[in-house]
């Protein structure tokens, strides 16, 4: 009975935020339905504090990370990024290609895949169309980079925020043994975006409509980010948590952009965050009840090749059937047991994976066909044919580098 | 003789150069632009894409305000090339159907090569040779520059 009913609010909270009803918004199903467990006794109030104790200081750190990325474009860092990768191109497609590349793998790895897909990708949609050239090539690398881009820090994506804690491997070492993969996934993303927009990226010049703007690039805003990452290095081992380095990153962000507090509020997106608290109860409820011992009967348990291999295939499959934050929030504690390196193979599944389907999930792509008018102006055909051709030799080579960083770091 | 110029970024200004040389003086020419709406989608979507995140929308003008004002400076720069009188026809939509609807009507569409530059199929790209074999009406492809020479054939065994 008990795991009929947390498998029922799972399902609700994950269809709530793939329907994106007005009348029942998301985050209050989620919440609603963490409450009605704890109400039911499906999930004890001490398991659900102890949960919320867990997910706290992650959330307050994804609210930091989403502040000092809205800092970020407040100070017109993007509008300079695009300025800069039409200046970079030179007037050649595949140069802009390479310039979208540097410029959305940086974003995606140090203000998460968040600041790429919401902040960077109009950006890119914009620069390519005011040089006159197809800004299809560029489009689909900027939305691809967000997703296999994202293994390289802890804060590159909220995935990676939750296996952070949980791995309990310092920011550095994190890095350190993410960055061969992360190399890796880049590798394989430009040799079959390359080849895959041949015919677009092969003419010789562009001519742009008018003289390009030159934003100035805001340095301070840089300075706050630079140092921000400096910071997560060291923070460690002189015994801070990273999560107030963030803090203090946002801190002078927002001292210095002076967002209105209303916007301040905004930008840390309040509803995001209780929806990932609400789901994360959700889950446990789920997991305590059946969920766990499923998913732990499903994966290999080891650190060998194949061992992370499976765990990586698996990770991927489970995000694109139900989206990546639940799918990390149900594969992370079974895979935590088996050490750091099990936890980094999921990462590279749940990160890399969505890239297969359009909206990262099977479920959520047949029904947004029915619901969602706008739906009908995207090509799902051509964005899987690229899923196809690029995540399942990313899901080798990134996890077979992963093995190798393991040996050696 | 109606005649309708498929104007694409990578490719106008060989397109537009060929269109003035060959086509007859009375030619009634419109100049085509088609705005990809699959590729502004997945621009502007993209925080769709993301499981329990509401983004505000970026300030700045729309991605489709800036996709419809570089239409149009594109046309308005065809025509210049050109330098002769023309309509000019800007569309969003799906690139090989917007084209193909346009072509209802005209007499010929003029349209250039976007593939690999050799003598091969594959001078032609996918949404291009949609059009090519599913026009309404008569077709002139170009080459958006001068046509490579025979030895970039890759030739099948048996007419080596």
């Amino acid at each position: 009975m008990s795991e009929a009913v947390a498998v029922v609010v799972l399902g609700a909270s994950l269809l709530a935020a793939i329907a994106r009803w007005r009348w029942a918004p998301d985050w209050a199903i989620a919440a609603g339905g963490a409450m009605l467990l704890v109400a039911l006794g499906v999930l004890s109030t001490s398991d659900a504090r102890s949960t919320l104790r867990e997910l706290g200081p992650t959330v307050g750190f994804l609210a930091a990370l989403l502040v000092l990325a809205d800092g970020c474009r407040r100070a017109g860092m993007f509008d300079a990024l695009g300025a800069l990768m039409a200046r970079g191109s030179r007037g050649r497609p595949g140069r802009l290609l390479a310039m979208v590349f540097l410029v959305a793998a940086g974003t995606t790895a140090v203000l998460s895949l968040d600041a790429t897909v919401v902040l960077l990708t109009p950006i890119v949609f914009a620069t390519a169309a005011r040089l006159h050239t197809n800004p299809r090539p560029h489009v689909y690398a900027c939305s691809h980079l967000a997703n296999s881009a994202s293994l390289l820090l802890p804060v590159s994506n909220l995935t990676n925020l939750l296996a952070f804690r949980a791995s309990g491997v310092s920011f550095t070492r994190f890095s350190a043994l993410m960055a061969l993969p992360w190399l890796a996934a880049l590798l394989v993303e430009w040799l079959v975006l390359r080849a895959s927009f041949a015919g677009e990226l092969r003419r010789p010049a562009m001519r742009a409509s008018r003289p390009a703007d030159r934003p100035e690039m805001p340095w301070f805003a840089v300075g706050v980010v630079a140092l921000t990452l400096v910071g997560f290095v060291v923070s460690s081992p002189i015994g801070i948590a990273p999560v107030w380095v963030a803090a203090a990153g946002a801190l002078v962000m927002s001292l210095r952009e002076r967002p209105r507090p209303l916007e301040l509020v905004r930008a840390a997106e309040p509803g995001f965050l209780v929806f990932v608290l609400g789901l994360g109860i959700v889950v446990q409820g789920a997991s305590l009840h059946g969920l766990s011992s499923a998913v732990d009967s499903l994966l290999p348990h080891g650190v060998d090749l194949p061992a992370l291999l499976a765990v990586a295939v698996i990770s991927a499959v489970v995000a694109n059937l139900l989206n990546n934050l639940p799918a990390t929030l149900i594969i992370l504690p079974v895979v935590t047991l088996s050490g750091p390196g099990a936890v980094l193979a999921m990462l590279v599944g749940v990160n890399v994976g969505p890239n297969l389907t359009y909206v990262g999930s099977l479920a959520t792509l047949l029904w947004r066909r029915i619901v969602h008018a706008h739906d009908e102006e995207t090509d799902v055909g051509e964005f899987t044919r690229l899923g196809l051709r690029t995540v399942p030799p990313i899901l080798l080579v990134s996890t077979v580098a992963l093995w190798l960083a393991l040996q050696v770091v | 003789m109606r005649v309708v110029v498929w104007i694409a970024e990578d490719t106008w200004e060989g397109c537009v150069d060929r269109a003035r040389a060959l086509l007859a003086e009375d030619a009634e020419i419109t100049l085509l632009h088609v705005a990809p709406s699959d590729v502004e989608a997945l621009a502007s979507h993209g925080g769709a894409r993301l499981l329990g995140r509401h983004p505000p929308p970026p300030p700045g003008p729309p991605l489709r305000a800036i996709a419809e004002e570089e239409a149009r400076s594109l046309l308005a720069a065809a025509r210049d090339r050109l330098g002769r009188p023309a309509e000019t026809l800007a569309r969003r939509g799906k690139i090989e159907r917007e084209v193909l609807e346009a072509c209802v009507g005209a007499d010929l569409l003029v349209l250039a090569r976007d593939g690999e530059p050799r003598l091969e199929p594959k001078s032609v790209g996918p949404r291009t040779r949609f059009v090519l074999d599913h026009a309404p009406c008569q077709v002139l492809l170009v080459w958006p520059e001068a046509p490579p020479s025979l030895d970039t054939i890759k030739l099948p065994p048996h007419l080596r």
